[in-house]
Parts: C-alpha cells; sequence; structure tokens
C-alpha cells in the first residue's frame, strides 16, 4: 500500500494541482482515503493536512472510511422515483440487511444515495465500483446481490447485452444504451474526424476562426448562454503565459445526459473542436473536466486522444500547421454538481474544495492557474465543427433569429420514447411533447432547464425553447399526472441543491435550507398562507449569492408557487393568520411517557 | 500611477481610484457598506454576501468587485438593507449565539451588525444545531456554536511558508472550520492572538484569558458598528 501511494504521487510528479487525480487514484486502489495516506500525501506535495482533508472532504466519491468491496451508489434523482426508485432501495436494503449509507459487517458491499448520475433514460440506475446498471427492478437487485455474494466480477453481473455503438467497444463495455432518437448536426454520423483541422484551419488565422464563430452566433450550450465567439476573442486577446481550453463534461444538472451521449458517440469530434478553439485563443493545452459518474469511458476516450496523436491531430504542429501545438487531458471529478460552475470547475482542476470563485475577474482573463482559460460546454465544442465546416451563415439557418443552430435535449421522465434528441432552437414544449409520444391529457407539468430551471404547465407548453424564452442547458423532465408535485418532484429538487450547496455563501447555505423546512411545513398541513408568501420573498435574497447554483436553488419552489399556485393554496388553512407548526403533543410526549400520564390536550 | 474615477452610491457623486474594491472606495468617500467576512488587506471571499450591493442593477458583493469608472451602485435602499438583515437571521438561527454569556459580546461583529439593522426576532425559525466546542488545542478554543464561517482565520492565518493552518471541511450545511493538527500545535501565540483578533464573532477565543475588557467599555458598546465611516 506504502508502495503504491508512492507511485500514486509519483506519477503526478508530487504537483500539489493534481491533488484530484492522487485521489481519485487511492479512493479506487484502496477503496478509501485513510489518515495514514493524507499524512503521507500532505507530506509528499508539501502542503498541509488541512489542505488535503478540505479537498477529500468536499466531493461525495471520496471517503476516509472503507465503502465496501462492492459499492453501491443508487441514483436518487426524481425521474429514478418515478421508475419506481423506492422499491428498488427497498430490495437493495432488505437483501443486505443494511441501510443506506451503511457496508455491511463483513466489509463486502456498501449501500449509498447519489445525485442524478446522468441515466434519467434508463432508470432506476446505480454505479455498481464505476459500472453502470440501468433498468434496476427488485428482481434485479435480488440477482445483483447474489452475485456478489458468489464472487463474481462486474461483468459478470450483466443480464442483458452490451448496449449499442461504442458501448460496446472494448475498452467501455457498457449496458447503457444511447437512445439517439433525433439527429443534427452534432449527432450526425457524417462527420470524418480532423477534416477540419487539416482542410479548413490550415488556410484560416486564429482571427478568421473566431469571426467565422461569431458570424455563427453560437452561444454557450451549458444553459448561460455567452457567446461563443466573444469568449474565444476576449480569451485570445488576453495577456498570458500559456492559455487553456476547458471542455465542462461535468453535466451534473438532474436530467440531463446527452454529454455522456456525445462522449461516446463523438468524442473526436469533440476533441476536435477543442483543438479549434486552442488555434483560435492560442492555447497549448486542453482539459476536458469529467464528471466521476462516468468514469466508465475513461479508458476509451483515453485510446481516442492516443490516436489523434498519432494522427497529427494533437500534439506538435498538429495537421501540419507549423508552430501549432496542442495537446489534451482528462480531468475527473469526484461527485459535485456545483463543479459545472465554470470558476468551480477551474478549482476543482487545481486540486481544491470545487468553490466557485469571485469575478471579476473571469476565466478568459484569469482562469486555470491564473492563465487566461476558455470553458466551454461539450455541445459548443462540437458545434464550432460543424461551424467551421459549413461556414457561420450555414449555422444561421438552423433555429431562430435569436437562438441560431441546434440544441442536444436529454428528455426523460413519463413519455414514451426518453433519449437524446437534437433540434433546432424554436421547438415549443408542446413539439417534445409529441415528438416523445408523451400523451398530453396525462401531462401535468415540465420541468424544463433541470431544477435550476423552470417548472411549467399546460397553459404554457406553447412556449418555446430558445434563449429569449426558455433558455435551456437541455434538461427536459415530462411529469405525468400520478405524481405529487410538490412532494415528489419540489421537495427533491430543493434537497439535491441543499446537498450539492459548496457552502461557502451563507445565503446558499442557508436559505435553500430554510425554504425547504417551510415548504414541508406546508405539506404538513401546517402551514398559513403567509407561509407561501414567505417562500416567494426568501427566494429572492438567494439572488446574491455568488454563483448559479445558490442562485436558482429556490427556483423548484419559486416557479412552482408562480405556476402551481392552486396546489399549495390547497394545503394551507385559508382562514387562519397565525404560526401554527407546535405540536403541542408531540412536545411533551417524551415526558408524558417518562411518567406514564395522559395529557388532556383540549 | 493613480487614476482617479467617478461612480455614484446611492445617487451620491463619489470619486477613488480605479481597481478599488467597493467597499474600500465607499469607506474612503464617507459611505459604509456593511462588512462580515471581508478584512482589510486580505485577499476578499465574498462568503458573508452581507456586501452586496447592486451594480448598475445587478446584485455584486462590494468586498470583490474593484469600482469601475462611471458605476451606479446601489447601497442604502429597502430592499437591499432587508436582504442584509436576512442574512445576519440566517446566520444566528444557523448557529447557537447567546451574546448575554459570549466573551465576544460588544465586540462581536455580528451581533453589532443585527444592532445595526434592528434584528428582532429572526424571520426564520431556529435550527437550534448540536456542535462541538473543541478545545485540544493548546493555544486556542474553537466553539463551532458561535462559527459564521466566514473563512477569515483561513484567508488570513497562514504559517511562514505560506501553509494554511485553518481549512474548511465537508460542505453545503455539513462545512465546518478545522485547525490542522500539527501546524495548529507549532502556531506560534502571536498567530494566535491574530486569529482570535480577526473572527468576527466568537468562535475562536484565547487559552486562560476573557473579559479583560469590561462589558459596557467594549467596541461596539461605544458606538454602533460602521459609525466610525460614516463620521469622515
Amino acid at each position: 500500500m506504502a508502495m503504491q501511494l508512492e507511485n500514486i504521487i509519483e506519477k503526478y510528479n508530487k504537483d500539489k494541482t493534481r491533488l484530484m487525480d492522487i485521489l481519485i487514484d487511492v479512493q479506487s486502489e484502496e477503496g478509501y482515503i485513510s489518515e495514514d495516506a493524507i499524512k503521507k500525501i500532505a507530506g509528499e506535495l508539501d502542503i498541509s493536512l488541512a489542505d488535503v482533508k478540505q479537498t477529500m472532504s468536499f466531493y461525495h466519491f471520496f471517503s476516509d472510511k472503507p465503502t465496501g468491496k462492492y459499492t453501491v451508489y443508487l441514483n436518487d434523482s426524481v425521474v429514478a422515483y418515478m421508475m419506481g426508485r423506492q422499491k428498488v432501495k427497498e430490495a437493495f436494503e432488505k437483501e443486505t440487511g443494511i441501510k443506506f449509507g451503511e457496508v455491511t459487517p463483513d466489509g463486502l458491499i456498501g449501500l449509498f444515495d447519489t445525485s442524478c448520475i446522468g441515466m434519467n433514460d434508463q432508470e432506476p440506475a446505480a454505479l455498481i465500483n464505476g459500472k453502470v446498471f440501468t433498468d434496476l427492478t427488485p428482481f434485479r437487485v435480488k440477482e445483483i446481490i447474489q452475485d456478489i455474494r458468489d464472487g463474481k466480477n462486474i461483468e459478470e453481473m450483466y443480464r442483458s447485452d452490451l448496449g449499442e455503438g461504442e458501448n460496446r467497444n472494448e475498452l467501455v463495455r457498457s449496458v447503457v444504451r444511447n437512445n439517439i432518437r433525433r439527429i443534427g448536426p452534432v449527432l450526425s454520423k457524417d462527420y470524418i474526424p480532423g477534416r477540419v483541422i487539416k482542410e479548413k484551419l490550415t488556410s484560416m488565422t486564429p482571427e478568421e476562426v473566431i469571426h467565422e464563430i461569431k458570424k455563427s452566433n453560437i452561444r454557450g450550450r451549458g444553459g448561460a448562454g455567452f457567446p461563443t465567439g466573444l469568449k474565444w476573442e476576449f480569451c485570445r486577446k488576453a495577456k498570458g503565459e500559456k492559455k487553456y481550453i476547458f471542455c465542462n463534461a461535468d453535466e451534473g444538472e438532474p436530467g440531463t445526459f446527452k454529454d455522456r451521449v456525445i462522449l461516446t458517440e463523438r468524442p473526436k469530434l469533440l476533441f476536435e473542436g477543442m483543438v479549434i478553439a486552442g488555434y483560435a485563443v492560442g492555447a497549448t493545452e486542453g482539459i476536458v473536466y469529467i464528471r466521476y459518474e462516468y468514469m466508465y469511458l475513461k479508458k476509451y476516450l483515453e485510446s481516442i486522444l492516443q490516436g489523434a496523436r498519432d494522427r497529427n491531430l494533437l500534439g506538435k504542429n498538429i495537421g501540419g500547421i507549423e508552430g501549432f501545438n496542442f495537446d489534451i487531458r482528462l480531468q475527473f471529478g469526484a461527485g459535485a454538481y456545483v463543479c459545472g460552475e465554470e470558476s468551480a470547475l477551474i478549482e476543482s482542476a487545481e486540486g481544491k474544495r470545487g468553490e466557485p470563485r469571485d469575478r471579476p475577474p473571469f476565466p478568459v482573463e484569469k482562469g486555470y492557474l491564473d492563465q487566461p482559460t476558455v470553458v466551454n460546454n461539450v455541445e459548443t465544442l462540437c458545434s464550432a465543427v460543424k461551424i467551421l465546416l459549413n461556414g457561420g451563415e450555414w449555422y444561421t439557418t438552423l433555429g431562430t433569429a435569436n437562438s441560431t443552430g441546434t440544441k442536444v435535449l436529454s428528455i426523460s421522465g413519463d413519455c414514451r420514447y426518453p433519449g437524446v434528441y437534437e433540434v433546432e432552437w424554436g421547438f415549443s414544449v408542446k413539439d417534445i411533447l409529441e415528438m416523445t409520444g408523451a400523451d398530453q391529457e396525462d401531462v401535468q407539468a415540465v420541468q424544463v432547464g433541470g431544477p435550476s430551471g423552470t417548472l411549467i404547465g399546460p397553459k404554457e407548453f406553447n412556449r418555446l425553447l430558445c434563449y429569449h424564452d426558455l433558455a435551456t442547458g437541455g434538461s427536459l423532465i415530462i411529469i405525468g399526472k400520478q405524481h405529487n408535485l410538490l412532494k415528489d418532484i419540489v421537495t427533491n429538487f430543493t434537497q439535491f441543491f441543499i446537498n450539492e450547496s459548496c457552502g461557502s455563501c451563507s445565503t446558499c447555505r442557508n436559505i435553500t435550507f430554510q425554504m425547504k423546512e417551510k415548504l414541508e411545513k406546508i405539506l404538513d398541513g401546517k402551514g398559513i398562507e403567509k407561509d407561501i408568501d414567505d417562500l416567494v420573498e426568501w427566494g429572492k435574497i438567494l439572488k446574491v449569492s455568488r454563483c448559479g447554483l445558490g442562485q436558482t436553488s429556490a427556483n423548484p419552489i419559486v416557479t412552482s408557487i408562480r405556476n402551481f399556485r392552486h396546489l399549495y393554496d390547497e394545503l394551507v388553512a385559508g382562514d387562519k393568520d397565525f404560526e401554527s407548526e407546535f405540536d403541542l403533543s408531540e412536545a411533551v410526549k417524551a415526558s408524558c411517557d417518562a411518567t406514564g400520564r395522559i395529557p388532556v390536550l383540549n | 500611477m493613480s487614476t482617479l474615477i467617478k461612480f455614484t452610491i446611492d445617487g451620491v457623486e463619489c470619486m477613488a481610484e480605479a481597481g478599488t474594491y467597493i467597499v474600500e472606495a465607499a469607506r474612503e468617500n464617507g459611505i459604509y457598506i456593511p462588512t462580515l467576512c471581508n478584512i482589510r488587506g486580505v485577499k476578499p471571499r465574498g462568503s458573508c454576501r452581507i456586501c452586496s450591493v447592486k451594480v448598475n442593477g445587478r446584485p455584486m458583493t462590494s468586498c470583490t468587485t474593484p469600482v469601475a469608472d462611471g458605476m451606479e451602485i446601489e447601497n442604502n435602499t429597502p430592499e437591499i438593507n432587508d436582504i442584509r438583515k436576512a442574512i445576519i437571521e440566517a446566520l444566528f438561527v444557523e448557529g447557537n449565539h447567546f451574546c448575554p454569556a459570549c466573551e465576544k459580546s460588544g465586540c462581536c461583529e455580528l451581533q453589532a451588525l443585527a444592532y445595526r439593522f434592528k434584528m428582532m426576532v429572526p424571520r426564520f425559525p431556529y435550527n437550534f444545531p448540536r456542535k462541538e466546542v473543541d478545545a485540544s488545542s493548546p493555544k486556542l478554543i474553537k466553539d463551532h456554536n458561535r462559527c459564521i464561517l466566514c473563512k477569515r482565520c483561513i484567508r488570513a492565518i497562514k504559517t511562514e511558508d505560506g501553509k494554511n493552518v485553518f481549512a474548511f471541511v465537508k460542505r453545503g450545511r455539513n462545512v465546518r472550520i478545522i485547525m490542522d493538527p500539527v501546524l495548529g500545535e507549532q502556531m506560534s501565540d502571536e498567530l494566535a492572538q491574530k486569529a482570535v483578533e480577526i473572527c468576527p464573532v466568537g468562535a475562536l477565543l484565547p487559552r486562560e484569558k476573557g473579559y479583560q475588557t469590561p462589558i459596557g467599555k467594549r467596541k461596539y458598546d461605544l458606538e454602533p458598528i460602521g459609525s466610525d465611516i460614516e463620521k469622515k
């Protein structure tokens, strides 16, 4: 063990900015990160023990005690519940005899909850030792636990064929299905790797590349919608010793899984996009920050990168362009939604806690290692390749006047065909419902843009997906009438934000929690009209939070009050104007039990 | 080389050197913007959010945002002040703050701000969390009941070779401050004293010392927080 640890630390040149990689390797080798390992790492990297602990304790997938020889992380997102997660969870507990959050006494199995793992189109799903198990049922759980007890390895536990496409690749071997339902410029197979580098980039100046991207009017596909050409231009003009291109593949918004599919099926397109961005801004290094949940793609993606190096699409003098050197490495996260925020992502890649930075300065001026850095979404970078291939002008013919191009949507929930759809901007929610075969009579709401987005009802189904109406990073969750909107959906989303808050801003740390407590008070039938108004008011406090997570963490509650006020009104006592949460019988229960007296409360 | 630029705070014309953080620029112009996590001379972090102002209509923290020419800043407005008051209230209910028994009473910035913003009863129910008092360090007592997680100690207290003595662990509502066991023990008396002084509340206290200044003669007993700036 000591020897292994030394090798791991050595592998990353004792570089403290690679602390994430070191911790990931130790966690995967040992199953946990011991106090001894922490001491050794701190000593070798010449940082304080507290520094190692502050990074380590931030991430969900790092543990300071053993998590079991077989570690089960069961997704607890809304859609998992909609698809029967509760029964699956109970089956895991029944078969193992332990509760979630525990490890069996023999150290064989650990059960843990985890935030959305990007499998909403095939829920309930779990990660077991890093491999994905989808479409779980209590029956499957029984088989899995038996297989574990029989000492089978992970792949021997599969009961279905491997998924389609590259999920069958020898380096992936996953049962995950792509569920590509609709293709466009990004998802189309009509793509020759390296062609744009060799045929276009070689005859263009970096300024011309930026000009073409600007002409296309493409905006960031992660959700915030910043114009991509402008971002590249800022970074090109920024002064720095070295520049970096980051690809944000940390999709953690519950309900989104399109990057999973792009990483599986179009990684070459993505990497080519990064090369183009690197050429445009004058960067020499690209880093793909990928969420830990997609670790099962690591070997495969690394082999693609090696292939690109072998064909001179990465490395020195790329595509024969004299002096253009650029290479890409993968950086894995370790379970933190907030790292999808670009500055938190950079912090994490530097080996630190994934806490968003204060801006200004923006990453384009001072990003990774304080150097000018572009952070782009997977889909943005893929689109850039097609923009250069066909021209910025062509791109503006897709979509609407203000929202050009296509968007890859992750659609899940109560519809016949959950999966990934690439559509032009401008589709209405109604179009989406028809396209996915949802029974419109039976749909009570659609969550657009994941929990940080908007919950809308049928009256708004004519609204359009585009930057000036319903802007979205691409997650759409269709919610049927059988679900209790406030209990099953809004509460889960709000809890998600509480779990994923970095805790740095006092507002995000406190107010979201207070709002959830109040929501529960209302759900318990103890609310009054003022409680609903309080929730709306308290939501405004969160707007002064540093990052998008904090600023939007009230959205599930606030948008559901806006669009489904009647559900709240039905729960509160309309004629009362006093605080009613105090429960006298509950308050005196302990003393009554102790004395054996029966209280007369009325 | 200094460049003076013009901006307004609540309509009042102000001037400051370009690049000065808004909170400092306001101070130079005799305008108080409340702060809690900010320490002059240490890189700001914007954790507490109390210094939030609106810059050209957008919420920004004034401790981390440099002034720029022509900025229109809203500071002392009912909307912003109510958010500040809510933040203070939330910090009170998040911990266990019993002012009458606290050594820091009268010198506590959280308490002083609560007075300034006329907090009576918090709008949020008290959480009464169970938190520990850690007296394992030979130099300091760390009372988590009073810690408002402002990160001042993390940012300001470093060893001579720049290592962190304090750190945040965990995340969200589970975050708490830890002291490096080794570096905490080796800390000089001066550094320990500095940690006590920069803590805005009574979360870091010296051992074997207390109540040296009687209540009634303490910093904010004499004048409300911010009044030194506004007097200028």
